[in-house]
């Protein structure tokens, strides 16, 4: 289901509590895999799906904890970090996957426009 | 070099010293220029005589030096039972007992001593025993089996180990010796006191000034002993153990210069009367003087490798230091222990309740130390016995080396660079050091490895322990044992602290013990440490977070983001039936199929959406998950053992079944595999496995501590001949002490080297339950399979957990579009993907341990 609004189209992927806590789950949004996470201070994360180092759509598999302050999800894979608010991949400064608007409305989680372009997948 | 110019080294005996220097000679090189004929008497290759008394408990293979049969150069032939008859320096040939001649260059006697019997009459009766070869503690164990009661003559240092030994058998034991006091030759009358107290709280009966006139003769056999004017003591078996002659004979038949006290008298470089022939070890007279100690025959072995090369080595006298290895006494002697220095002077300790006595040797200034005795504790003999070797000089209260800790005692002292740390393969604080800071070793085990400190009677282990600690600090690199930047930490703690808090949630134990929300690092930890402490199913809400992918999803995630499925196939045993089904599902799901290397069959390329359809399948045929995803027991594999195989001796599917279902889901710090043997031959390739066990005529030999993969160590034997039930026993408690203590990630073999004591350490724990916990570890592992439920089956249960196998969140059955496959030898594969893949991580080949 899409629905468009003032900033864009939002899809609602799933009910919040679909996501556990300190988990994630994969979502496909306009075509594109999207990781959703949930974090332990109730905040919401949407990044691309695809692991650029391994090349598989694995993230939202990934285990969910912090770096220092950031909040990260390892890969399943080869367990790189990737910062769940800017995509960016702590042990690879070259490596950085899309965001996603993210936003729960209602107890539903729903995904907004990538922040970023959606890199060659 | 074309052969008739290679020179022939004969070496006469197989022992401990003969062993290292064939050692020494293949590694620097000798066997280049010579082809070296090695001759021994005995029917194996040398084992650890030092060790003889654990024959007892592990049996003649774990003995072994040489463990292999052979070594590994083609140019060194090994002829065992095989005696050297004679020889001749004017021909220079040897004569063996099958009647062969050879011819030789140079000739190497290692001949060792034989142990001395007094020549009082009766003496050689039925039932009179020595103590030196394998094959006289197998006489003696199946005297023994007969026998009530048992005495041994001689109160030194192999004496007392041997009356330890008798009464292990369950032998009511004397010890009868002459002197007035026990090991007169290593300790002072206080310190004898002192240990003839904890001789006899181990239920031993001592006699000392006590002098054997007679061996009593009863029936044709030995009964016991008459003394010199005191009752007779009764016995059914009797062990000689009044000193050792060094064996000479054939030096002296070959009219070799002796020395006065027997022995072939050798000069410094080792070499005898006649300047082709050496003498190494126990049957050698350094300038007149045998040494009844494997540490000065290794020197000499290594000075006549090196007189053979060429160089100048040198032997100039040893370090007769001792340190008693019986169970439940410390006892050790070390330098001047007599204090015969001019103008020594000696402190001493005692404390008559512990049962403490401890003496220093100091010099007239009070500056060195010289020598000491330990009686009762013996924990600072790894420490003081270097100082004296290196003269370093004695700090300003020197009563606070034997004081005990807590009133002033337990001072550090900084080693010198050059003091020998390990006696018995001489080795230096400084070569410790280079192993580390050199070398690239980050553990005492990887510094035995590379240098052997520690690897013969191991008294040195505590030393390079703390050396190789005292190294990392220096450099500021605390060896930093935290798990990860969450907890400071180790696995063990954790566990420790699990357990004693009663957590049974992650936030639980990161909010009183850590910091963070937790990683890929320390969350699966504390998964798995929860999994052995609730036996919960891996995928409540309460745990799933916590788990790495594959544990996550109870399949093994493949590069493409698919999984793979192996189902349990307890000992490689599996019905045409069964094979069927795995074939259906295999061709339904189009899943690639192949024999594992761990006697099963593994099914590539599953999704993740489909993961649940083909379990069901598989668990209603009968199969259930084979957690080739989790750290836990994998396979017990098997040979087909007695049921087919002409060798077998035991059923050994039956067992490698049995175990792996008795283990199957056992959380553990690392994999864990086993395998089963039916006979010597091994084609289980137990002894690969964290467990091995291997039939014999009588039961089970139990082996552990062993892994393939990138450094290969073949498992050792923990104890022999088992019947099936104390079999289980120990592996109860062997895999629970190990879930237990274990680091993250580390298998059993660099788990058994970490434990000070290593593999003496574990039979302690496991087969004499030192510390108590036997009935414990057995209890927890009793609640493992009692707790045990098939992971799949669950899961397929419960429509939750179900809940999570979907391609995505919001459209369950549309594939993966980044999943796609090709066909390779007719079965589906990966796609190949464009470009590299970045490697997480890599793993260094062969490295050592
Ligand atoms: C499938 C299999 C290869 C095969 O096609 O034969 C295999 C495949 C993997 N092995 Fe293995 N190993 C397989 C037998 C072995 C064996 C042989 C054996 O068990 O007799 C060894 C050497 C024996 C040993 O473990 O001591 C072996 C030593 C390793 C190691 C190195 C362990 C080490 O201590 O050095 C790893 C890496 C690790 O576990 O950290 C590993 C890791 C892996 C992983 C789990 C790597 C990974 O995380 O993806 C592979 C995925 C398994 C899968 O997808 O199903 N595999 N692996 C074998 C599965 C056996 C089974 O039925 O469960
Ligand atoms: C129970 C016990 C405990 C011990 N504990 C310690 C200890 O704690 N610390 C320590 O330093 N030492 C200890 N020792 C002493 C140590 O074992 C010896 O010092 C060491 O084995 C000497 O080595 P070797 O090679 O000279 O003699 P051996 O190991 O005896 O080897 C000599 C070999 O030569 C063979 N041989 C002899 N003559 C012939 C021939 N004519 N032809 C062919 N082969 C022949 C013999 O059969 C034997 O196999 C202990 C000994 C025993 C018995
Ligand atoms: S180990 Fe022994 S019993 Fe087992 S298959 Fe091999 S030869 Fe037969
Ligand atoms: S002192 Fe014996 S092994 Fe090191």
């Amino acid at each position: 289901m899409s629905t468009t609004t003032g900033s864009g189209v939002w899809t609602t992927v799933c009910p919040l509590d679909a996501v556990d806590v300190e988990g994630g789950v994969a979502a496909l949004v306009e075509g594109a895999a999207v990781a959703i996470f949930r974090t332990h201070d109730g905040n919401v994360y949407a990044i691309s799906n695809y692991d650029p180092c391994c090349r598989a759509s694995v993230l939202a598999r990934g285990i969910v904890g912090t770096r220092g302050e950031i909040p990260v999800v390892a890969s399943p894979m080869h367990k790189q970090a990737f910062d769940l608010r800017t995509g960016q991949c702590l042990d690879d400064a070259a490596v950085r996957v899309t965001t996603y608007d993210v936003r729960v409305v209602d107890q539903q989680v729903q995904v907004g426009r990538p922040r970023e372009p959606v890199e060659g997948t | 070099m074309s052969p008739h110019l290679r020179k022939r080294l004969v070496v006469v005996g197989h022992g401990m010293v003969g062993h290292r220097f064939v050692q020494a000679a293949v590694e620097r090189g000798l066997t280049e220029t010579h082809d070296v004929v090695v001759v021994g008497e005995e029917p194996r290759p040398a084992y650890d005589r030092v060790a003889l008394t654990s024959f007892f408990e592990v049996g003649a293979e774990a003995l072994s030096l040489l463990p292999e049969g052979a070594y590994d150069d083609p140019r060194v032939e090994l002829r065992l039972g095989t005696a050297v008859e004679g020889f001749d320096p004017e021909t220079r040939t040897v004569l063996l007992s099958d009647g062969e001649v050879l011819t030789y260059d140079d000739l190497v006697l290692a001949t060792g001593a034989a142990p001395f019997v007094p020549p009082v009459p009766g003496h050689d009766l039925p039932g009179c025993f020595v103590y030196r070869t394998i094959e006289d503690l197998e006489a003696i164990r199946a005297a023994a089996a007969g026998a009530s009661t048992g005495v041994v003559v001689g109160g030194g240092l192999l004496g007392l180990e041997a009356a330890k030994a008798l009464a292990d058998l369950g032998l009511e034991t004397s010890v009868v010796e002459m002197a007035p006091r026990l090991m007169a030759v290593q300790v002072d009358d206080a310190g004898g006191a002192t240990l003839r107290r904890h001789v006899e709280g181990l239920g031993l009966i001592v006699h000392t000034e006590a002098r054997t006139t007679a061996v009593v003769e009863r029936d044709g056999r030995a009964a016991g002993l008459s003394l010199d004017g005191r009752d007779d003591v009764a016995a059914d078996l009797i062990v000689f153990s009044a000193g050792i002659r060094p064996r000479d004979g054939l030096a002296r038949a070959a009219g070799l210069d002796l020395a006065e006290r027997g022995g072939v008298l050798v000069d410094e470089r080792c070499r005898t009367s006649d300047p082709h022939v050496w003498a190494v070890g126990e049957c050698a007279a350094p300038a007149g003087r045998m040494y009844g100690l494997v540490a000065p025959g290794y020197a000499m072995a290594e000075v006549v490798v090196d007189a053979l090369l060429g160089g100048p080595g040198e032997f100039t006298g040893a370090d007769l230091s001792t340190k008693l290895k019986l169970m439940g006494v410390d006892v050790a002697s070390f330098g001047d222990a007599f204090a015969t220095t001019q103008g020594a002077l000696e402190l001493v300790y005692a404390d008559a309740v512990a049962g403490v006595y401890k003496k220093l040797v100091v010099s007239a200034d009070g500056t060195r130390l010289l020598g000491g005795v330990l009686v009762g504790d013996a924990s600072a003999y790894g420490v003081l016995r270097p100082m004296v070797a290196s003269g370093i000089a004695l700090p300003d209260n020197p009563e606070e080396l034997i004081l005990p800790v807590g009133r002033g005692g337990g001072a550090d002292l900084a080693l010198p660079d050059d003091a020998q740390v390990c006696s018995c393969n001489d080795v230096t604080k400084q070569q410790v050091t280079d192993a580390v800071a050199g070398g690239g070793c980050d553990s005492p085990a990887c510094v035995q490895a590379c240098t052997r400190a520690g690897s013969t009677c191991g008294s040195c282990k505590p030393v390079v322990k703390r050396i190789v600690e005292e190294w990392f600090e220096a450099q500021g690199r605390v060896v930093d044992r935290s798990l990860c930047e969450h907890f400071p930490l180790t696995r063990q703690e954790l566990f420790d602290v699990v357990a004693v808090h009663g957590h049974t949630t992650f936030d639980q134990v990161v909010a009183a013990h850590g910091t963070g929300r937790g990683c890929d690092v320390c969350k699966p930890t504390i998964a798995s440490i929860l999994a052995s402490q609730l036996d919960r199913h891996v995928l409540e809400p309460a745990t799933r977070t916590l788990q790495d992918t594959n544990d996550a999803y109870l399949a093994n995630i493949q590069r493409n983001g698919t999984y793979s499925v192996v189902p349990r196939i307890p000992g490689g045993e599996v019905t045409p039936e069964g094979l069927i089904v795995i074939g259906e599902v295999a061709r339904d799901f189009g899943l690639y199929t192949k024999i594992t290397g761990g006697q099963r069959i593994d099914l590539f390329g599953a999704r993740m959406e489909e993961l649940p359809a083909i379990w069901r399948r598989l668990v209603d045929a009968g199969f259930e998950s084979g957690h080739a995803y989790g750290k836990s027991l994998r396979t017990v594999k098997s040979c087909v053992g007695s049921t087919w195989c002409r060798y077998g001796v035991q059923d050994s599917v039956q067992l490698a079944i049995d175990l792996e279902l008795r283990y199957r889901g056992l959380r553990s710090p690392h994999k864990l595999k086993g395998g089963v043997s039916g006979c010597a031959r091994e084609c289980a390739e137990a002894r690969g496995k964290d467990f091995g066990v291997i039939a014999t005529e009588r039961g089970w030999n139990l082996y552990v501590g062993g892994n393939g993969g990138a450094t290969p160590v073949h498992a050792r034997l923990l104890a022999g001949d088992l019947d099936t039930p104390t079999l289980v026993r120990y592996l109860d408690r062997f895999l629970m002490y190990y879930v237990r203590t274990a680091d993250r990630l580390q298998r059993t073999a660099p788990w058994v080297d970490s434990l000070d004591g290593g593999l003496d350490r574990v039979r302690a724990v496991v087969v004499d339950d030192v510390l108590g916990l036997g009935g414990e570890l057995e209890a927890a592992m009793a609640r493992h399979v009692e707790g045990y439920a098939d992971e799949w089956r669950a899961t397929l249960d419960d429509p939750d957990k179900l809940r999570r196998f979907v391609s995505f969140v919001n459209a369950p059955d549309v594939p993966d579009p980044h999943i796609s496959f090709r066909e390779e030898r007719d079965q589906q594969v990966p796609a190949e993907v464009a470009g590299p893949v970045v490697l997480g991580t890599t793993i260094p080949v062969g490295a050592p341990r």
